[in-house]
């Protein structure tokens, strides 16, 4: 049992009151019992919402978008390889975010999530490369090239990937946790290199199309199934951090309640 | 099938594939958790804190 779950963890069951601290209004979702309440109201409706939008944006994106002009039917490719992309830069962020949370003021939800998190990061940066590749070969010509963008996307799943290990690699939890969490900050200086390197270095990666400050430089009937499929495994992609850190939070509650019943074992064959 | 059209259904196999698969652990993972904590604290799941 480690130090981060039993701090907050109660013995049978999450009606504990929330410990105050220089986290204020922050500790009150500490409180494993009301995440999981919360949490479980929230995930079906998440998961449905996430589904029907996919079950709208996928047949979209692959029957009823046309073909690209120049591309052709491999414009389809980037339907899902555009999310990926969003998904692996903008949940990297949010690993980032909730990695200072947790540094600052301790608060060990928001280490479980974090950890929870990075798996999932890791496994869309990968097929965000896998459908990259997909979609390079026939355009390209090539499945790879050591391109700024590739490569800088590259180094953004190798820092998903050293989280998720780092994070599982300690004894005491927390200190996993926090050495996770050091990761993430110092990994976040990639982020600008992801998004910029089209702009500061010759790329064979087409620039930004659709994030651009001016306007979208794509057409609707291309934008509009590409924003559906974007939001639908956004929406999927929270919906599994969310299943993953509440079954991290079950978890952690079971360990603590067969420590207690283990050390309530020992005491009682001691007193005997 | 064309050359891009099986690029494009192996893009789409791996991406639902993928995020079935996680789908699928996490459920699998959530419902062991839960039933294994049924057991410990009957209570606690009864008041739906899990």
């Amino acid at each position: 049992m480690d130090d981060a779950s039993t701090r907050t963890l109660p013995a049978a069951g999450g009606a504990a009151p929330p410990r105050r601290s220089a986290g204020g209004g922050l500790h009150r979702f500490a409180n494993p019992g009301r995440f999981l309440r919360l949490s479980g109201r929230i995930l079906p409706w998440l998961t449905g919402v996430a589904l029907a939008v996919l079950a709208v944006g996928l047949p979209w994106a692959l029957v009823f978008s046309p073909a690209d002009w120049q591309q052709g039917e491999t414009v389809r490719l980037l339907y899902i390889h555009v999310p990926m992309a969003w998904l692996a830069m903008g949940g990297y962020l949010g690993l980032a975010i909730g990695s200072a949370i947790a540094l600052v003021w301790r608060h060990p939800l928001v280490d479980l999530a974090c950890r929870e998190l990075s798996p999932v990061g890791a496994a869309v940066t990968a097929l965000c490369l896998a459908t990259g590749s997909l979609w390079g070969k026939p355009m390209w010509g090539t499945w790879w090239v050591w391109d700024a963008r590739l490569t800088s996307v590259l180094v953004l799943f190798f820092l998903w990937l050293g989280h998720a290990a780092l994070v599982r690699a300690f004894d005491d939890a927390e200190r996993g946790a926090r050495m996770g969490a050091i990761l993430a900050l110092i990994g976040v200086v990639n982020l600008p290199v992801v998004k910029f390197s089209v702009d500061w270095w010759n790329t064979l990666h087409q620039p930004a199309s659709v994030t651009r400050i001016s306007a979208p430089a794509m057409h609707v009937d291309i934008l509009y199934p590409l924003l559906a499929c974007a939001l639908g495994f956004t929406l999927a992609f929270a919906a599994l951090v969310l299943a993953r850190t509440r079954a991290a939070v079950m978890e952690r509650r079971i360990r603590a309640l067969q420590v207690a019943a283990a050390r309530r074992a020992d005491a009682r064959g001691a007193g005997a | 099938m064309t050359l891009h059209w099986m690029h494009v259904a192996a893009g789409y196999a791996l991406v639902l594939g993928g995020f079935g698969a996680l789908a699928i652990g996490a459920a699998l993972r959530h419902r062991a958790a839960r039933t294994t904590l049924a057991r410990l604290d009957p209570r606690a799941v009864r008041r739906g804190g899990a």
